[in-house]
């Protein structure tokens, strides 16, 4: 394809006249990948704020029940349940994917691919662009008459479909609309960095040279784009339903409301390893540099991914176990469902036996790198509960459900994230983070993150089902005993919430303050730490060669314990 | 680990905690194991001055096989957890043995109608009885639940029986279930249903034969005609 050669970018950034740019050009319309990643990440970051403090209220409602919450007030039941749909929307949607595929896809790519940028840059540009506006359509859903929509993340019609149900005439349809721009959005990224990963590599980097958090970005797009199609196709039809009176999924009139959620985990399903892959590379790379360490088996990890990949598109029926499918159509689901357990199971093995042998510096992103795994472990082995179809009938919908995807989607969207951000911010601004506010930032997370979702384990196990927002309405769930977990649960998350200002405190303050950095503070092979920091516009001055594979450390035949990609020896 | 909060008072109840224990200890042994040594990597490996990494590719036979023979043993547990899975299941969800007595459950927002046959002992007869969110069982006896929607998706949950189905408009779902211990419990609606949701609970009465016969026998069928119009305009 003649259109995608590399470097033959657009004119607009091809040659360098950018010095004399005004702020709007250089940071609101940049076509430079750098900038359309931090734009990702603050706006990412941004929705993670509003996300957390979503949280914060609903969580006060389950602890000190009618009561009112400081900052928010009484939450009424509509509150409630609007609080929780837009809660776990936003954070899957408005940062799970924006930070951990768009920002760090964005910025990492051509940085450890050796190109100068994205192949199609405006593309990019447009791709935040229409994000943005998304993001901006959701928090408007919260002002319209009837407020934000309330009918959980999921969006089951008819309970979405029609407003006398949902009682928000307006905040469902902004709800649907918003999400479906998001994912042209993520449409659109796509296709820059699976085009830009396979067609615009430094010179001498084979496939099998590629750094592991580059595969695992364009893997989690071709997913993504695969898996998409039928929800974009759902999410229409389920806005006609709503707006102009079709019965796509209006059983009274001939439609059926289950179709709506197999499109949804059709695609549901596959976006749990979108964003889980990226993290997983995210800790690939920084494991290795800190314990000094070749990646165990590299072409084990990327086969495990690919085939983690595929089995994720044959298992979506499992969230739908008791949602009146055929009885016999569960057995398939729960064989698929335990044996995407294998590949994941041997990722996490690989990773394991990386440390086997190192030199371990248990550095600040080292620290979260190293959490991740923990975590995922506990995330991984609760799904067997869910998976295996006989159990699922009674943990379906606790929070039994809740606590487990909750250990997936921290260590992926929270921890993954600040484990990128602590290892790359060199990188990224040309100054080192604290390292004592790094790891009491990390302690304080890290220790509290369990304190919330342990007890709703148990509360799970007790029989406790999730949405609903006062459980004094049920006899068995109303004991004091269960309300004391609630409120622990509750107080661990006011806690973590209080540490994050230490983060960004640090990050503030490093930004302006920390010590330089240098090119290659972490001495790491990968091709971006062979440019500035932060790199200027266009990376290089000269685009690098690449000689060997991305892990070389501690190599026999180098006195250095690393071994830079793009040095001829 | 279920028996510990909720008593089992259904005939499947226990095969169902049976199942979650057996998952529980092959994941537990796994858990154990590779957070065990993962944390025991980080400390015997830890950075000290004079000590070099090794450099191992992970690729050649004999260092594979610590990735490859722990990933056949999980492969092992995971056709266990599989049969386990499959045979509860089959009883609960696929399996329906014949009906001594049956009963409609209809969900609406947001409250539970239960109808319940009469003395006659048949459901959809004229001395039926149609209660509120209330659901009275005689223990012992095998029935089967016709579950029904007026308006969105709701689920009929009763966590003492380790029961859970969703209830969709438009459709009747059959199911079944045998009471074994006598006592009232919870039920719960445990698919999201609107604002109304937290408040749609209902309570199951689970009698002997003679408290169920008083039961039927006390309830006059001027009480069906008052609560069960709802439920009469959606019967198939």
């Amino acid at each position: 394809m003649a259109e995608s050669i590399p470097h033959e970018v657009d004119p607009a950034h091809g040659d360098h006249h950018h010095e004399d740019q005004g702020f709007v050009s250089k940071y609101l319309l940049s076509t430079d990948h750098k900038i359309i990643a931090m734009q990702y990440m603050f706006t990412g970051m941004l929705m993670a704020v509003i996300g957390g403090f979503m949280s914060y209220v609903f969580r006060m409602q389950l602890a000190f029940p009618g009561e009112s919450v400081p900052l928010w007030g009484i939450v009424t039941p509509a509150n409630y349940n609007a609080l929780i749909t837009n809660h776990g929307t936003i954070m899957i949607f408005w940062v799970a994917m924006p930070v951990l595929i768009a920002a760090f896809g964005n910025y990492l790519i051509p940085l450890m691919v050796g190109a100068d940028d994205m192949v199609f840059p405006k593309l990019n540009r447009l791709s935040y662009q229409i994000f943005l506006i998304s993001a901006l359509v959701l928090l408007s859903s919260y002002l319209v008459e009837g407020g934000g929509f309330g009918g959980a993340w999921t969006s089951y019609p008819p309970l979405s479909a029609k407003s006398q149900y949902n009682l928000t005439p307006a905040g469902a349809s902004l709800w649907l609309l918003a999400v479906a721009l998001e994912f042209v959005a993520f449409l659109l990224g796509g296709i820059n960095f699976i085009t830009t990963a396979m067609n615009s590599r430094a010179p001498g980097m084979k496939l099998y040279d590629i750094p592991m958090v580059i595969w695992m970005i364009v893997i989690a797009s071709i997913l993504f784009m695969v898996s998409v199609g039928p929800l974009i196709a759902g999410a229409i039809m389920l806005f006609f339903d709503q707006t102009i009176g079709t019965a796509f999924f209006d059983p009274n009139r001939g439609g059926d409301p289950i179709l709506w959620q197999h499109l949804f985990w059709f695609f549901g399903h596959p976006e749990v390893y979108v964003v889980l892959l990226p993290a997983v590379g995210i800790t690939a790379e920084i494991i290795t540099v800190f314990a000094r360490k070749k990646l165990f088996a590299y072409k084990t990890v990327l086969h495990t991914a690919v085939g983690t990949g595929v089995l994720s598109f044959t298992v979506w029926a499992h969230h739908q176990f008791i949602a009146g499918i055929d009885p016999r159509m569960a057995h398939i689901f729960t064989l698929t469902t335990l044996l995407i357990s294998i590949p994941i199971a041997e990722m996490m093995f690989v990773y394991i036996a990386t440390l086997y042998g190192g030199s371990i510096r248990l550095a600040t992103p080292m620290l979260w790198a190293l959490a991740f795994i923990g975590e995922f472990l506990i995330g991984g082995v609760t799904g067997i509960f869910l998976g295996a179809s006989g159990a699922d009938v009674y943990f379906h919908d606790t929070y039994f459900v809740l606590a487990h995807f909750h250990y997936t989607f921290y260590p992926i969207a929270i921890i993954g994230t600040f484990a990128g951000v602590s290892y790359w911010f060199p990188k990224m601004f040309g100054r080192m983070m604290n390292e004592t506010l790094g790891k009491i930032h990390f302690w304080g997370s890290i220790i509290s993150f369990n304190f919330i979702f342990i007890p709703l384990f148990v509360l799970g196990t007790a029989g406790q089902h999730r949405r609903i927002f006062d459980f004094q309405n049920f006899p068995a769930l109303a004991t004091p005993e269960l309300q004391q977990l609630r409120i622990l649960a509750t107080m661990s998350l006011v806690v973590m919430l209080g540490f994050q200002f230490v983060w960004v405190y640090n990050f503030i303050n490093s930004m302006f303050r920390g010590p330089k950095a240098g090119k290659n503070p972490w001495k790491a092979n990968t091709l971006e730490w062979s440019a500035d920091s932060p790199p200027p516009h266009g990376n290089w001055p000269e685009l690098p060669t690449v000689y060997r594979p991305p892990y070389e450390y501690s190599h026999p035949d180098r006195e250095e314990d690393y071994w830079p990609q793009h040095l001829p020896n | 680990m279920l028996e510990w909060y909720l008593p089992q008072a259904s005939t499947y109840a226990s095969s169902i905690d049976d199942l979650v224990n057996m998952v529980g200890a092959f994941v537990g042994f796994w858990f154990v194991l590779s957070f065990g040594t993962f944390m025991w990597l980080i400390f015997r490996f830890r950075a000290r001055p004079g000590t070099e990494a090794e450099y191992i590719t992970g690729e050649l036979k004999h260092q594979k096989r610590w990735i490859t023979i722990p990933h056949l043993l999980v492969l092992v547990c995971d056709v266990f957890i599989i049969v386990g899975a499959v045979k509860v299941w089959y009883d609960i969800k696929q399996y329906l043995p014949e009906a001594e007595q049956t009963v409609r459950v209809v969900g609406q927002q947001w409250t539970w109608t239960f109808q319940h046959p009469g003395a006659d002992g048949k459901l959809d007869t004229a001395d039926d009885i149609a209660t509120v969110n209330e659901l009275h069982v005689q223990k012992g006896v095998k029935y089967h639940y016709k579950l029904q929607s007026v308006d969105v998706l709701h689920d009929f949950s009763v966590p003492v029986f380790r029961l859970k189905q969703d209830a969709i408009p438009g459709r009747t779902i059959t199911g079944w279930f045998e009471p074994t211990l006598e006592g009232e419990y919870d039920i719960q609606c445990a698919e999201i249903c609107g604002i109304g949701h937290g408040l749609m609970g209902a309570r199951i009465f689970i009698e002997n034969e003679a408290q169920h016969a008083a039961w039927v026998a006390g309830e006059s069928p001027v009480r069906l005609a008052a609560v069960a119009a709802p439920t009469r305009a959606i019967q198939e």
